[in-house]
Formats: structure tokens, C-alpha cells, sequence
């Protein structure tokens, strides 16, 4: 039964990871980008809500209406004012670029808000501690599973954008081809600056439910890009559904990492990373087809 | 057919030669300083040139070898890690420095295989990951005894003055070696190899560059001096904390002083480490603010000048102190008053493509 819970837990947490994985994953996809500013700017939107909570006594869930379109602002300018500038230089250059504002945004934050942990538990009520018994032994918590089902419909509302909407048609053209989707008549820089605007919109609730969850301090920014970095990869980068897929193996793995030691959480975590990504890179082709296949049962 | 050819290649101009007397001259006065200076200044300088032997391995490794890695720290920490092991098991201090880079230039090859094979954004995120998990597994060892630390207590067999010193002349001689074997390597064929490959993978291939090859030699030369430079880090400051020695500073203070200094130049890491130290002497007490704007100057750097400090002024006057590429000399009718058009890699901008 541990183990039973600890995958269960894990799958709940992958919901976590594919929320924050792929607003990532979305601007690898479509501006071929890694922004290594990711987990700081996460952590940033949670400290907005976290003030907005304490100091103006505003829900979470309300201030969302604020913070999430100024997360999207700081996409458009992120992207207009740093990506697109630093890749001018060079197709690694912005990753250098977005290293540095990472630094100058875990220290102003730590210089706002102190070294303490904050979260976002106090202000949501029993939502935080409340769960559903599924057996005797068996509880999820009703936050897990909010979060989970948040993320399911993110990436549901990301694909419906994406495929049924003229503006999701323009992303797509461009991620496809920049030059040519200039030819019919796409701004790409425009797009561009609009896919990070939604990027970072999904960055902001993917703080916010990390902000419910857990503790955070200004520090964590890394640790949370790594996660997502993670999730992103095993999920196929550029895959908005691999994300799921990729959360929940790095969640599972954490979570059963963690019942052999205490260090387990992490290292089960970064180790599957490496062997799925040893996988995909080291084995042939062939080899990695069969292991679809016998996954599937049968079907190539 | 005229036996005299329109052109002359060369790659030491005489700029670069006066460079190379005075590099020389400088070493042996360094040579000698612990008898000079005090023992703080003795202190500080040892740092400078850990910070050199760190600024010029991410260079070669990204400026050079177009492998930006953002988990350098794996081999710092290893550096120290391996240095307190070797000590633990009965070798003596100073060579157990030496060997621990060496045991991390064997792990690098081995990690070669795998992480050679990813893709740029890939590699760069994925080393970090690897640094952390190295991180995560040393803690493992009780000898370590978590994130308390563990001291090479096998330095205090060395008198305080003796030990400052072998240390100095140690930092001295590593940053010689190691960067006196990036310019050769860098002049070699490999060199012009990892040079192509930086400007053009593709291309680099179709004129048959063995790209993994090349790119292994840089990648294990690299860790092997981010080793030497942890296992130096360790004796100056003798415990060893993973938290601190396998921590993203490192790596981060790496990219600040070759992005200041300049990208994909062989003294653009130099002037980078100089800047770097003056600003840690004089701000490192700000703290936050102080990385903050650490932080800042290198993103500044990203945006509006990205080769660099040194880029700039080699654009600008036409200025090669320590030339790894050719400089081709026209004799033709228009015949070039700027002393020719360098034709080596070496200039090219500071991006890795």
C-alpha cells in the first residue's frame, strides 16, 4: 500500500510539473528558447500573490485576475527586450541572457522579501489540508487533485488555442517556420512576443498552486526550472501533452525515490531524467521502437 | 606563372610577440612575489588565478568548443570531493589535488559518451541536472557528513606560511599549464577542428572534422581544469561543503567574466577574471546588491555587447595579443593599410554559431 500511495501521490504531483513544464516547453517549442529565468519568474508570481494575500488580505484565487495578465506582460517584454535581442548573437546567447536575470531576480526578491519560506496555504482555508479517502488507507488531497485537473485543462485550453483559433494558428505557423509564415503575412516577431505572453501566463498559476502546496523562498526559482526542465524533456520538449506524461514519471519517481531514502525524492528525480534522456539520444532508433511497441502491446 | 604569390600568411604580429616576452617576464615576477608581497596579497592572488584557470576552461568549452554548459560546478565539486577521498584513503595533500583533477578528467570522459550527444539547450540544462545529482550522491558518502563538510585535515601537516605559499605557486603553475594548453591545443588541428565546428557543425562535417572527437578533447580538458581549480579552491579554503562547492555560483560567476571579458577569445577570459576579481574586492562585501548586479552586468552583456570587452577593442583596433588564428596579407594593387584581413576563427562574433 506504501507504494501504491507513493505512485498515486506522484501522479498527483506530476500534475504540478506538467503545468509548470510547459509554458517551457511551449517557448522551446515555438521560439527555440530554453529560458533558464522559468522557476524565478514562478516564484515571482507567487510572491506577488503572496503580498497581494498578506498585506491587502486578497484571495489567491482573486488576485489571479491581476497577476496572471501581468505575467503575460512580462512575457511580451521578456521577449521583446531580452530574447529576442540576445539571439541575435547567437542561438545560445539568450540562455546566458536569461541565467543573468535569473540571478538579479532571486536576489531583488530576496533583497524584498528576506530569507523566510513563505506559502500560499494560510489564505485558501481547508482546500489546503482537506483530502478525499479513496480506501482505508488510501487519501488524496483535494489540492492535488484541483491542481491535476487545472493542469489537464490547461493543456486542453493550450491545444483547443492552438489548432481552433486564427492567433494559435500564427504560433503554429511560426514555430513551424518563421521565414515562411512572414511570406503569407504573419508579424513572427508579434507572435513570438505573444507566445511568451501566454508562456508566462501559465508560469504565474503554476506559482500560484506551488505557492499552495508547498513553502517557497526566493531561492527556489532553480530548483523549480530544473523540475520543469525535467518534465519538459521526459515529455518530449516542444510536446504540450508529453508534459503530462513527463510530470507524472518525474512526480513518480520522486515520490517512490523518496520512501527508499530520504535523499531519494531528488535523486530518483534527476536520475530517470538522465536514463530517459540517455534513452533517446544513446539507443538506436530501432531499439526505441520495439520498446513502443512492447509498451503498447503490439502496435508499431 | 610569377613565383611571388599575391598574399602572405602570418600569425604573430609583432604586437603578440612583445605580448608573449611580457607574459613571461610577469610569471617569473609572480614566481617570486610570495617573498614580496604580504600574505594577504598572497592570499588574493592565488583566488585571481583560480578564477583565471575557471574563466578560461568555460571559454574553451563554450567560446571555443560551442558547448554551453550551465553545470560546470559538477567538476569543481568533484575536484574537492576527490581531494578529501584520495587524502582519506593515505595520499598526501598537495599531490591528492592533482590526482583528484585527474579522477575528474576520468569521469568526464566516461560522461563524454552520453552527454556529448545532446543538443545544445539540452546539454547546457542537462550538465546542471548531472552537477546536482553529483551533488546529491556525494552527500551520500558519511565521510562528507552532509552539508556540514568534511576538512583536508592533511593540511595542517604544512606550516601556515609553507602552505600558503605551495598553494600559490601551485594556483600559479595549474593556471600556466592549463591555459598554456588551450593556446597550443587551440593552434593545433584539433583547434582549427573545434573552431569550425563552433562556427558550423554541418559544415564542419562535410569537410570530414570528426566532431565528437574534437568536441570530447575540449570537453574533458575543461573539466579536468574546473577540477584543478575546485581541488585549489579546497586548499585555499579548507573545508569542503557540497552545498557551496557543487553550487550554481560557480558556473555563474564563469559566464560572467567571459561574457565581460570576451566570448570565444583567448584574452577575453583573462580580462574577464582581472574585472571580475576587482569587483568582488571591492563590492563582494554588498552582498545581495553586489550579485544582483553581477547578475545584471551579464545580462547587460548579453544584450549590447556580446563579444565582450575584449571583442570590442579587438574589433575596434585591429588587436591580437595572443593570436590562435592566421592573418592573411594582401600584396595586391589595393593592398590593405589596416595590415590585412585575419583570416583565422579567432574574430568571429561572440555567439557560439
Amino acid at each position: 500500500v506504501n507504494a501504491l500511495n507513493a505512485v498515486l501521490q506522484g501522479v498527483l504531483l506530476g500534475g504540478y510539473y506538467a503545468m509548470i513544464a510547459c509554458g517551457l516547453s511551449f517557448m522551446v517549442g515555438v521560439m527555440k528558447v530554453i529560458n533558464l529565468a522559468h522557476g524565478s519568474l514562478a516564484i515571482l508570481a507567487a510572491f506577488a500573490l503572496y503580498f497581494l494575500a498578506e498585506h491587502l488580505g486578497i484571495n489567491p484565487f482573486l488576485a489571479l485576475a491581476g497577476v496572471l495578465p501581468l505575467m503575460g506582460l512580462i512575457g511580451f517584454l521578456l521577449q521583446k527586450a531580452i530574447l529576442e535581442r540576445s539571439a541575435r548573437a547567437g542561438s545560445l546567447v539568450p540562455i546566458l541572457a536569461t541565467f543573468g536575470l535569473a540571478i538579479v531576480l532571486d536576489n531583488a526578491l530576496f533583497e524584498m522579501f528576506g530569507a523566510n519560506t513563505r506559502s500560499l496555504a494560510n489564505y485558501i482555508g481547508a482546500l489546503s489540508f482537506d483530502s478525499w479517502a479513496l480506501t482505508d488507507d488510501l487519501y488524496v488531497g483535494k489540492l492535488a487533485v484541483l491542481i491535476f485537473v487545472a493542469a489537464i485543462a490547461l493543456l486542453g485550453g493550450l491545444q483547443l488555442f492552438l489548432t481552433r483559433t486564427q492567433p494559435g494558428r500564427m504560433i503554429r505557423a511560426t514555430a513551424e517556420d518563421p521565414d515562411t509564415a512572414e511570406l503569407v503575412g504573419v508579424d513572427s516577431r508579434m507572435v513570438n512576443a505573444l507566445a511568451a505572453a501566454i508562456a508566462l501566463a501559465t508560469v504565474g498559476l503554476a506559482g500560484m498552486f506551488m505557492g499552495m502546496r508547498a513553502t517557497f523562498d526566493p531561492y527556489a526559482g532553480p530548483l523549480q526550472l530544473i523540475f520543469a526542465f525535467e518534465a519538459a524533456v521526459i515529455g518530449g520538449a516542444g510536446s504540450l501533452w508529453g508534459t503530462i506524461v513527463g510530470g507524472i514519471v518525474l512526480g513518480a519517481a520522486q515520490t517512490l525515490g523518496a520512501q527508499i531514502h530520504p535523499q531519494g525524492f531528488l535523486i530518483a528525480g534527476h536520475a530517470v531524467f538522465l536514463l530517459v534522456l540517455f534513452g533517446r539520444t544513446v539507443l538506436p532508433q530501432g531499439g526505441l521502437r520495439l520498446l513502443a511497441a512492447m509498451m503498447t502491446g503490439g502496435r508499431l | 606563372v610569377s613565383t611571388t604569390r599575391a598574399y602572405s600568411v602570418s600569425r604573430w604580429t609583432s604586437a603578440s610577440v612583445a605580448t608573449a616576452v611580457l607574459a613571461g617576464v610577469l610569471l617569473l615576477v609572480l614566481a617570486v612575489a610570495p617573498g614580496l608581497f604580504p600574505a594577504n596579497v598572497v592570499d588574493r592572488l592565488t583566488a585571481l588565478f583560480i578564477y583565471v584557470i575557471l574563466a578560461g576552461m568555460w571559454n574553451a568549452l563554450s567560446g571555443y568548443g560551442g558547448l554551453v554548459s550551465i553545470g560546470q560546478q559538477a567538476f569543481f565539486g568533484l575536484g574537492g570531493y576527490f581531494a578529501i577521498r584520495l587524502s582519506e584513503w593515505g595520499v598526501s595533500a598537495y599531490p591528492a589535488l592533482f590526482a583528484a583533477a585527474a579522477l575528474a578528467g576520468v569521469v568526464a570522459f566516461a560522461m563524454s559518451f552520453f552527454v556529448l550527444l545532446l543538443r545544445a539547450g539540452e546539454f547546457a540544462v542537462g550538465m546542471w541536472v548531472v552537477a546536482e545529482l553529483l551533488r546529491l550522491l556525494v552527500n551520500l558518502d558519511n565521510l562528507i557528513q552532509g552539508d556540514t563538510g568534511r576538512s583536508l585535515i592533511a593540511l595542517a601537516a604544512y606550516g601556515m606560511e609553507l602552505r600558503r605559499n605551495l598553494t600559490y605557486w601551485l594556483a600559479l603553475a595549474s593556471m600556466t599549464v592549463l591555459l598554456g594548453t588551450v593556446f597550443v591545443l587551440l593552434r593545433s588541428r584539433v583547434g582549427g577542428a573545434i573552431q569550425a565546428i563552433r562556427d558550423n557543425e554541418e559544415a564542419a562535417i562535410s569537410v570530414g572534422v570528426r566532431v565528437i572527437g574534437a568536441k570530447r578533447i575540449i570537453f574533458v580538458l575543461a573539466a579536468v581544469g574546473c577540477a584543478m581549480a575546485g581541488a585549489l579552491w579546497l586548499a585555499t579554503s579548507t573545508t569542503f561543503q557540497p552545498r557551496s562547492f557543487f553550487g550554481i555560483q560557480w558556473t555563474a560567476y564563469m559566464i560572467f567574466m567571459v561574457l565581460v571579458g570576451g566570448l570565444g577569445r583567448f584574452e577575453g577570459p583573462i580580462l574577464g577574471a582581472i574585472i571580475f576579481f576587482f569587483i568582488e574586492t571591492w563590492f563582494g562585501a554588498a552582498g545581495v546588491w553586489y550579485l544582483i548586479g553581477l547578475g545584471a552586468t551579464a545580462l547587460a552583456f548579453a544584450l549590447f555587447l556580446p563579444r565582450g570587452i575584449w571583442g570590442f577593442i579587438e574589433d575596434r583596433f585591429q588587436i591580437h595579443l595572443l593570436p590562435v588564428g592566421y592573418r592573411l596579407h594582401l600584396r595586391a594593387a589595393a593592398s590593405q593599410e589596416a595590415g590585412g584581413e585575419d583570416m583565422g576563427h579567432d574574430n568571429r562574433a561572440g555567439g557560439s554559431r
